[in-house]
């Protein structure tokens, strides 16, 4: 690694996205929509079909209700993955802005070399906001139980409604189609105008220098994050939580935070690898590498602690209306997800713990690499097992939710890239840019 | 048996760093370096090893986590079975509190002992310090002399060129 001596300092770099690069990410896209072709014919022409059946029919009554008021398997599947991987991409991206606010409030120095790495991930804040809405307006009936039309209702027309669910009812304080509209407008909102404000005041103090952008921007993070505290827990419970509508867990908004928070560094640190390895940030060293991969080594552990909090205690209780939740994913649906369940520990928390675990994996590139993509994939398929047990049942697959998250991921990174290349890399004008610089672990 | 010792006293701290990288260029054994708080960046001037004691503490966390494994397979499985709340007798959720905080201590306490036994830190009744001051506002750098102590103004002049306030002969028993 070409780093700079203790006398040199940084100066502006400009990525140039090169034609190859956009090659790959149009190339991700071509490659994810081919898989979704596949998947399409695969659902239509039934390939599998007798497997689904059965899991259907086991499935009982309850999956039989819920296929006569959604739309087509193959529509129900789509929906729900472009929801799923927006769910992860939109929560990766925002944590951009998350992880720069904390390091202001902290007054970190030694974070400023991937500061502009965490300013371009909340590129994708604005289309995924868009997509959530457009997604739920169009789609809530086969992602949402609780959209259902007259499930709230006891008596229709004078009669006892059959359709009637009194726990979903007793929860339309909260779960009604206002209320929620207004709150996810608010946390996409909040988020939105946060990442423009913190890279607003970023780009000022590149152009015209000194600490007043600092300290605006140590301000905006403090009310971004308390703000943050709030909006992530709460939108965890409104689009990932409420599609198990009768279940619930006072853990879940921490659990969701987590993923989408190792994901989030994962993302930035990934990004650093890939961009010193093209010949940029000249001053990054091995040492910031070290610090974002305890990072990654210590939130991997978090979310374990977080995921097996929420796990022991419905095990013990062994409530049946807590415990379904886990007897849906570890063999419901005649065992199909119990694979998926503990591949998500082992690619989650093993992999990550052993492998970086040594002060040495840290510090290499391409140990780094690895466990940054199997942490992305990884923390992809937890929010696979969140949403697909809950919304699919018995007809989830693969084949369409990979090509989506493909497309997703392509479009992110050619949003990303141009964010990216919009700016220097390096804030030349930070003014603990110096302590970044010469940080040592 | 003692061991005669050449003691130059530091200011500050950046003096100390280049000191360190000159008396080492100049092809001198730096015995140990003493200071009030840890000195960024002395370890690597002083040319010191990559210490050995995260393998240790590897494998004092494998030892905890295979004990409180043991401990509670053995104790409720077999030897006093007891159903608790209708679970399995070796309900292995229900150990993985049990098996990490285990691990942990054994970790950090098998970590701690070690560090203390192999630095010779462990509480004694008579503790060699070369300089109290070393504890306060002062940094001590100390070369080991051989038992003539013949280098000693070669090794004065060499300490107070590189910025030693002053530099002072001492008899240490080890032990």
């Amino acid at each position: 690694m070409a780093t700079l001596t203790h006398h040199e300092s940084a100066t502006a770099e400009q990525l140039v996205v090169t034609d190859g690069a956009r090659k790959t990410f149009f190339a991700i896209i071509a490659a994810g929509v081919l898989v979704l072709i596949l998947g399409i014919l695969a659902q239509v022409m039934g390939w599998g079909a007798e497997e689904h059946a059965a899991a259907a029919h086991a499935a009982g009554g309850h999956a039989a209700a819920a296929h006569e008021e959604g739309s087509s398997t193959l529509v129900k599947r789509i929906l729900v993955s472009l929801w799923h991987s927006n769910v992860f991409f939109l929560g990766v991206s925002t944590i951009g802005t998350v992880f720069m606010a904390i390091n202001y409030v902290a007054y970190a120095g030694w974070s400023v070399m991937v500061k502009r790495i965490s300013e371009a991930l909340s590129a994708w804040i604005i289309p995924g906001a868009v997509i959530m809405l457009v997604v739920f307006l169009l789609g809530r009936h086969d992602i949402f139980h609780w959209t259902h039309e007259g499930i709230m209702d006891k008596m229709v027309n004078g009669k006892p409604n059959p359709g009637y669910d009194a726990i979903i009812a007793g929860k339309s304080g909260f779960l009604n189609l206002p209320f929620y509209l207004i709150r996810t407008i608010v946390y996409l909102a909040i988020w939105a105008f946060f990442s423009y404000k913190l890279r607003q005041l970023s780009l000022a103090e590149d152009q015209l220098g000194g600490t007043v952008w600092f300290h605006k921007s140590v301000n905006a993070s403090a009310l971004f994050l308390v703000l943050y505290a709030v909006t992530s827990s709460m939108s965890a419970w409104d689009w990932v939580m409420s599609v198990d509508t009768h279940w619930f867990s006072t853990m879940f908004g921490w659990y969701v935070f987590a993923s989408w928070w190792v994901s989030g560094i994962a993302a930035i640190a990934l990004t650093a690898i890939f961009l010193k390895q093209a010949g940029y940030l000249r001053a990054l060293s091995s040492n910031h590498l070290h610090d974002l991969g305890k990072l990654m080594f210590g939130f991997s552990i978090f979310w374990t602690y977080v995921w097996f909090a929420q796990f022991m205690l419905i095990w013990y209780a062994n409530l049946p209306e807590e415990a379904v939740y886990y007897n849906q994913r570890l063999g419901g649906y005649e065992g199909r997800y119990t694979g998926m369940f503990f591949f998500n520990i082992i690619i989650n928390f093993v992999f990550p713990f052993l492998g970086l675990m040594t002060r040495d994996a840290k510090r290499q590139m391409i140990i780094m690499k690895i466990v940054c993509i199997a942490i992305l994939v990884g923390h992809w398929s937890d929010f696979y097992l969140m949403f697909m047990p809950a919304t699919l049942r018995g007809e989830n697959g693969f084949l369409i939710e990979i090509g989506i998250a493909a497309i997703f991921l392509g479009t992110f990174l050619i949003l990303f890239t141009r964010r990216l290349a919009s700016a220097s890399l390096v804030p030349v004008n930070h003014p603990f840019l110096d302590e970044s610089i010469h940080h040592t672990t | 048996m003692t061991k005669q010792y050449a003691l130059g006293i530091f200011e500050d701290e950046d003096v100390l760093l280049h000191a360190v990288e000159n008396v080492r260029a100049a092809g001198v054994k730096i015995y140990d370096v003493f200071s009030p708080y840890p000195v960024h960046g002395i370890d690597d001037a002083l040319g010191i090893e990559r210490s050995r004691l995260p393998i240790a503490a590897f494998f004092f966390g494998l030892t905890g986590l295979s004990f409180a494994l043991w401990m509670q397979i053995y104790m409720l499985g077999f030897d006093w079975p007891m159903i608790i709340g209708g679970k399995p007798h070796i309900g292995l959720p229900a150990f993985v509190p049990v098996a990490f905080e285990l691990t942990v201590f054994f970790t950090c306490h098998g970590m701690a002992l070690t560090f203390f036994t192999i630095t010779g830190l462990y509480p004694r009744f008579k503790v060699p310090v070369m300089d109290v001051r070393a504890t306060d506002d002062k940094f001590v750098m100390a070369i080991e002399l051989d038992e003539t102590g013949s280098q000693f103004s070669r090794l004065t002049q060499l300490l107070r060129d590189n910025g030693a306030s002053e530099v002072n002969q001492k008899e240490m028993t080890n032990n």
